[in-house]
C-alpha cells in the first residue's frame, strides 16, 4: 500500500509537515526548526527507497500513480519517475535538510513562517519532477515560484523586493505561454487528455499527428519557459538578482535544484514531444548555450562579490548541460544529466559555504579577505574541495559530468567541444583565482583574524555532499547505469523523427550502442560500421550542408 | 392558469422583507438598526435555502415566458442570494462604524438583489430589463448612501447619470429587435430570426445598443469610466456587493440574450466582443498598475476580469459558458474576500485604503495578511486558486474554438496582473509598517475572510463540484 503510494508520499510529506508547523506556537523556534528538519530527512530517507528499488533496466515510468482528478478523465493526479527524475528527486530531498540546517543560526525573524515556506517549496520540486500530467506538472511549477518568492522577498538582502518581483515576473511570463501551448497541445489531440505518457507514446506511434508549424510553435513556447528556468542566455539576467539577494537556503535551493527544472524540463517534454523542432533548433540553441559558458564564465571572473561570482558561474554551467542536451548523443545525455546533480551539489555547497563566510564576516566581497586559510584551515580545505569540484577535477563529480558532455558533444560537433572546453578552463581560472584572493597570501584584513573556523553544524552540513562529491567521482556507474534506459528513450525519439528538409539529416544507427562512460569515445563505432555510412563513424546526426 | 408560486418563492421573501425592513424602519430605534440588516441576512440565506429545495428536472418557463425556471438561473438566483447574504452581513458592523445604520441600506440590497435574480432568470427582453432597472435603482442609491461625503455623492451622481444613458442604449436596442421580429420572448426571437434568414441591418442594430447597455454594466471597455470613481466613492461594503453582484446578473442576463436569443448573431457579437474583450483586459490590467488606493485597483482589476470573463463568451461553446459561470463563482468569492479586509480594516471615512496602510500586515495581522495574499494570488491566476483553475477553463474554451490570440493576450494580461497584485503582497510582507495603529476585525468578517479563503483554495485543488454544476447548469442554453 505505502509502496505504490510512494511517489505521493514523498511529494506530499513535506507539505504536511509544512501545515502542520502551522500549529506550533509562533515562539517555539528551536521545536519548529527541529520538526521541519527531521521531517525533511524523513522524506530523503523515503525517498532512498527509490533509489534503491529503481529497476535500470527499464526506460519507461516507475512508481506510477494515477488517479482521477478534475473533470473526471482529461487532468489526472499522475506520478511517475524515470531515469531522469530519479536523482532530481533524490537531489530535492537531499538538499533540502541541508537547506532548513544552513538557517539554523541565520535566520531569527519569522522561523516559521521561514520554515514552511521551503517545506511547500521541497513539495513544489518534488511535484514538478514527479508529474507525468502536464496539467498537473503546469500547477506544481508556478505553485512553487510562491514560496520562492517569499524566501527571496521576506527573508533576502537589501534589494530583496526588486529581485524577487523580477524573479516571479520573469519566470511567470514564459511560463503562461507554455500553459497555452499545452492547452493547445490537448485540444489538438481531441482533448482527451493531458497525460504525458499518453501524448508522448501517440505521437511517437504517430495516432497523434501534428504539423511542423504546429510543432514548432509549441516547442517555442515550452523552450521558453525552460529557457528562462535554465536560464539560458540571453534570458538568464534574473539569476544574478535572485540569487545575490536570497538567504543562503534560497540560494542553495535556487542553484541546487530550481535551475534543475528548465534543463529536466528540455528533457522531458521539449525533446520527446518536438524532436523535429529540437532537432531544427538544437544548431541555435547550442550557440546560445556556448555564449552562456563563456560568457557567464567571463563575466564570473570580474565579480567583486562571492556570492554573485557563483551565480554567474551557474550561468556557464548550465550552459554546459543545455549544450549536452542538444547534443543528442548518448554521452552527451548522460552527462547532462549527471551534470544536473553535480552542479546541484557543487553550486549549492559553494552557497553554503559562502554563506558561512557571510555570517562571520557580514560581508561578501572578495576584497574583503585575503589569508583566511591561516585563521581558517577546515574551511579553507573544504572550500577547495568544493571549488575542484565546480571546476571539474578528475576524481570529483564535476569531472565526470564536463567529459561526457564535451565528449557527446564532440561527437557531434568538435568546434562546440572546443569552446566549450574553453569555457571549462576560464572557469578553474576564476575560481581557482577567487580561491586564491580569498584563501592565500597575508591576512591583510584585521577584522579577518578574528574569524571563527567552521563548527561541527556546518561540517555536518557539508559532511554528506562532499561525500557524494566524491563518489560520484571515483564511481559514477550505480548513477549512470540507472539513467541510461530512459535516456536512451528520449534519444530514441529524436532519432525517429524526420526533420523537413534543410535540417538535419537524420544518421544514427537503429540499435543504438550502450557504452558506460568511460568507453565514451570509440574510435570506431560497430554499428556504424554495420549501417556502413561514410559519415557514420562518429554517432550522432549532421548537417546536410 | 395556475401560479407556480414556489418557484418564485426565494423573489417573495426578498421582497417581502425588504417591505418589512422599510415599514419596520421608522419604529426601530437608532442604536437598533443593526437588527433591520439582520433580517436583510436571514431573508438572503432564507432564499438561498428555500431555493436549494427546487428540484429542477426539465427547464420550463412561467408566466408566459418571462421566468425561466431552468439549472441556469438556479445557479445564478443562488450566487445572488449568498453575495447579498454577506453583504449585508459584512455591512452591520460597517454601517455602525461609519454611521450609515439606516433601514433603507438592507431594503435596496435586497431590492437590489431581487433585480439580479431576475435578469438571470428572465426569459423576456421585458423582464430582462426591469430585471436591470430593479437592480440599477437600487445599486445608485446605495453608492451614494454617504450622503455627507462628496466623493459618494460624486459616486451616485456619476452612476445614476451614465447608467441612465446605458439604459436607454439598452431599451433602444430592444426596442429594434422587437421592431425586427416582433417579439421580446427570447425563444420566439431565436425561432422567428431562424426563419427569417439573413439578419436585418435593424436587428445587428440593436444587438450594438444592447451589448453597448449590458457594457455599461459589466464594465466593458470603453463603457467602464464610471468604475473606478463609483468603486471609490461608495462605501465599502456597497463596492463589494456591487463588484461582484450586478456584474454577475450582466454576464447572466448577456449570456442568455446572445445564446438563447441572437443566436443567429452569433458571427457578429462573437467579432465585437473579441475586440472588447482584448481592450477590457489590457486597459484593466494595464491602469490598474498605477493605482495606490485598494479600492481603485480592485475597480480596475475587475474590469479586466470582465474582460477574462468576455473571452469564455467570446467562445461561444457550452466549455465556454461553464467556465464563465464557473469564473463568476470563483471571481465572486475573491473579491468578496478581499473587499471584506478592505472594509475591516479602514477606517472610518474610507481612510487607510491606501497601499501603504498594508505595510507590515504580514507582521501585525498574520491571518487577514494570508487571506488577503491568497486572494491577490488567486485574482492573478496562480495555481492552486480557484483563480487558476477557472482561467485555465475560459482560456482552454477560447482554443478549442481557435482564438489562440485571444488566449495568448489573455495570459500575457495575467502576466502584466501578477506586477500589482503581487506589489500589495510586497507591501504586506516585505515592508516595515509605519504606524502601528491595530484595528478590531469583527468576528463576523473574521468568518465571511475565512470561508471565501477556503472555498478559494477548495476551487482551486477540488474545483470538481462546482464545475460540475455549472456543466448542469449551461444545458438549457443548448
Amino acid at each position: 500500500m505505502l509502496t505504490r503510494h510512494i511517489l505521493s508520499l514523498i511529494t506530499y510529506l513535506p507539505a504536511v509537515a509544512g501545515l502542520a508547523l502551522l500549529l506550533f506556537p509562533r515562539h517555539a523556534q528551536s521545536a519548529i526548526k527541529t520538526f521541519a528538519l527531521l521531517l525533511s530527512i524523513a522524506t530523503f530517507l523515503v525517498s532512498l527507497h527509490l533509489y534503491f528499488h529503481f529497476n535500470p533496466a527499464y526506460g519507461g515510468m516507475q512508481y506510477e500513480e494515477a488517479n482521477a482528478w478534475i473533470d473526471a478523465g482529461p487532468i489526472r493526479h499522475h506520478l511517475g519517475i524515470d531515469g531522469i527524475s530519479l536523482f532530481l528527486i533524490l537531489l530535492t530531498t537531499f538538499i533540502t535538510p541541508l537547506a532548513i540546517l544552513s538557517s539554523w543560526h541565520s535566520v531569527t525573524d519569522r522561523v516559521k513562517p521561514y520554515m514552511i515556506c521551503l517545506l511547500f517549496l521541497e513539495t513544489g520540486m518534488i511535484g514538478v519532477f514527479a508529474a507525468l500530467d502536464l496539467v498537473l506538472f503546469y500547477i506544481f511549477w508556478e505553485a512553487m515560484l510562491i514560496p520562492m518568492y517569499f524566501l527571496i522577498g521576506v527573508w533576502g538582502g537589501e534589494r530583496r523586493v526588486y529581485a524577487a518581483v523580477k524573479f516571479i515576473l520573469y519566470t511567470m511570463v514564459g511560463s503562461l505561454l507554455m500553459l497555452v501551448a499545452i492547452l493547445y497541445l490537448f485540444h489538438l489531440n481531441g482533448a482527451t487528455t493531458f497525460d504525458f505518457v499518453q501524448i508522448s507514446n501517440n505521437l511517437a506511434a504517430g495516432t497523434f499527428r501534428i504539423t511542423y508549424g504546429e510543432e514548432f510553435w509549441l516547442f517555442m513556447a515550452f523552450l521558453l519557459a525552460f529557457a528562462i528556468k535554465v536560464p539560458l542566455f540571453p534570458f538568464h539576467t534574473w539569476l544574478p538578482d535572485a540569487h545575490v539577494e536570497a538567504p543562503t537556503a534560497g540560494s542553495v535551493i535556487l542553484a541546487g535544484v530550481l535551475l534543475k527544472m528548465g534543463t529536466y524540463g528540455l528533457l522531458r517534454f521539449c525533446l520527446p514531444l518536438f524532436p523535429a523542432s529540437a532537432i531544427a533548433a538544437a544548431p541555435y540553441l547550442s550557440f546560445l548555450a556556448l555564449i552562456g559558458i563563456v560568457y557567464g564564465a567571463l563575466v564570473a571572473m570580474v565579480q567583486p562579490d562571492l556570492k554573485k561570482l557563483v551565480a554567474y558561474s551557474s550561468v556557464s554551467h548550465m550552459g554546459l548541460i543545455v549544450l549536452g542536451i542538444f547534443a543528442f548523443t548518448q554521452q552527451s545525455l548522460q552527462g547532462s544529466t549527471l551534470q544536473m546533480l553535480n552542479h546541484g551539489l557543487s553550486t549549492g555547497a559553494l552557497f553554503l559555504l559562502v554563506g558561512m563566510i557571510y555570517e562571520r564576516r557580514h560581508t561578501r566581497q572578495i576584497s574583503d579577505f585575503g589569508g583566511l586559510a591561516h585563521r581558517n584551515p577546515v574551511l579553507a580545505s573544504l572550500f577547495l574541495v568544493v571549488t575542484l569540484s565546480s571546476i571539474g577535477l578528475p576524481g570529483l563529480n564535476g569531472f565526470v559530468g564536463e567529459v561526457l558532455i564535451l565528449a557527446g558533444t564532440f561527437l557531434k560537433s568538435p568546434s562546440n567541444a572546443a569552446i566549450a572546453a574553453s569555457g571549462m578552463i576560464l572557469g578553474a581560472v576564476y575560481m581557482l583565482w577567487m580561491y586564491q584572493r580569498v584563501f592565500f597570501g597575508k591576512v591583510t584584513n584585521a577584522a579577518n583574524m578574528e574569524m571563527k573556523d567552521i563548527g561541527v553544524r556546518e561540517k555536518w552540513l557539508l559532511a554528506p555532499i562532499l561525500v557524494l562529491m566524491l563518489w560520484i567521482g571515483v564511481y559514477s556507474a550505480p548513477f549512470l547505469q540507472r539513467m541510461d534506459a530512459s535516456l536512451k528513450l528520449v534519444q530514441q525519439r529524436i532519432h525517429d523523427a524526420h526533420a523537413p528538409a534543410g535540417g538535419y539529416r537524420v544518421e544514427l544507427p537503429r540499435a543504438l550502442p550502450l557504452d558506460s562512460w568511460h568507453r565514451a569515445v570509440p574510435a570506431q563505432h560497430p554499428a556504424a560500421v554495420q549501417t556502413g555510412h561514410p559519415n557514420a563513424s562518429v554517432t550522432g546526426f549532421k548537417y546536410d550542408h | 392558469m395556475t401560479i407556480d408560486y414556489f418557484a418564485i418563492l426565494p423573489q417573495i421573501i426578498l421582497v417581502l422583507a425588504g417591505m418589512a425592513v422599510l415599514l419596520l424602519d421608522p419604529f426601530t430605534a437608532a442604536g437598533h438598526k443593526s437588527r433591520l440588516g439582520q433580517i436583510a441576512v436571514v431573508a438572503s440565506f432564507l432564499a438561498a435555502y428555500v431555493l436549494s429545495f427546487q428540484r429542477i428536472e426539465a427547464p420550463r418557463s412561467i408566466f408566459g415566458g418571462m421566468f425561466l425556471v431552468d439549472s441556469f438561473s438556479w445557479v445564478f438566483q443562488w450566487l445572488f442570494f449568498v453575495i447579498t447574504g454577506v453583504s449585508a452581513l459584512v455591512s452591520l458592523r460597517f454601517n455602525e462604524r461609519e454611521g450609515l445604520n439606516r433601514g433603507e441600506y438592507y431594503a435596496l440590497l435586497l431590492f437590489a438583489c431581487v433585480g439580479m435574480s431576475l435578469m438571470a432568470a428572465s426569459g423576456d427582453l421585458i423582464m430582462t430589463f426591469l430585471g436591470i432597472e430593479i437592480m440599477s435603482i437600487a445599486t445608485y442609491i446605495l453608492a451614494g448612501f454617504r450622503r455627507s461625503d462628496a466623493r459618494s455623492n460624486e459616486s451616485s451622481m456619476k452612476y445614476f447619470l451614465l447608467g441612465s444613458f446605458a439604459t436607454a442604449f439598452l431599451l433602444y436596442g430592444i426596442a429594434l429587435v422587437y421592431g425586427s421580429t416582433g417579439s421580446t420572448n427570447y425563444a420566439a426571437i431565436r425561432t422567428i430570426a431562424a426563419i427569417q434568414g439573413t439578419p436585418q441591418i435593424t436587428m445587428v442594430a440593436g444587438l450594438g445598443l444592447i451589448l453597448v447597455g449590458f457594457g455599461f454594466k459589466v464594465a466593458v471597455v470603453p463603457f467602464h469610466a464610471w468604475v473606478p470613481d463609483v468603486y471609490e466613492g461608495a462605501p465599502t461594503t456597497v463596492t463589494a456587493f456591487m463588484i461582484v453582484g450586478p456584474k454577475a446578473a450582466g454576464f447572466a442576463a448577456l449570456i442568455r440574450i446572445l445564446v438563447q436569443a441572437l443566436p443567429s448573431l452569433r458571427a457578429d457579437w462573437t467579432a465585437i466582443l473579441w475586440v472588447a474583450a482584448v481592450l477590457t483586459m489590457t486597459l484593466g490590467n494595464v491602469v490598474a498598475i498605477l493605482q495606490t488606493n485598494i479600492k481603485r485597483m480592485l475597480a480596475y482589476s475587475g474590469i479586466a476580469h470582465t474582460g477574462y470573463i468576455l473571452v469564455g463568451i467570446v467562445a461561444a461553446s457550452g466549455a465556454g459558458q461553464r467556465a464563465v459561470i464557473f469564473y463568476l463563482v470563483v471571481y465572486s468569492a475573491m473579491n468578496l474576500g478581499a473587499l471584506c479586509i478592505v472594509l475591516s480594516l479602514s477606517r472610518q471615512g474610507d481612510r487607510r485604503v491606501y497601499l501603504d496602510d498594508y505595510a507590515g500586515l504580514g507582521k501585525s495581522q498574520p491571518f487577514v495578511a494570508a487571506a488577503l495574499a491568497l486572494f491577490m494570488l488567486s485574482l492573478a491566476g496562480i495555481p492552486l486558486t480557484g483563480g487558476f483553475i477557472g482561467k485555465f477553463y475560459l482560456f482552454s474554451a477560447a482554443i478549442q474554438r481557435g482564438y489562440v490570440g485571444l488566449a495568448i493576450i489573455g495570459v500575457l494580461n495575467s502576466a502584466i496582473s501578477v506586477y500589482y497584485y503581487f506589489r500589495l503582497i510586497v507591501y504586506m510582507y516585505m515592508k516595515e509598517p509605519f504606524d502601528s495603529e491595530g484595528q478590531q476585525i469583527p468576528l463576523t468578517a473574521h468568518a465571511v475572510i475565512a470561508i471565501a479563503a477556503a472555498g478559494v483554495l477548495w476551487l482551486g485543488v477540488f474545483p470538481g463540484f462546482i464545475l460540475n454544476l455549472a456543466s448542469h447548469s449551461i444545458l438549457p442554453l443548448q
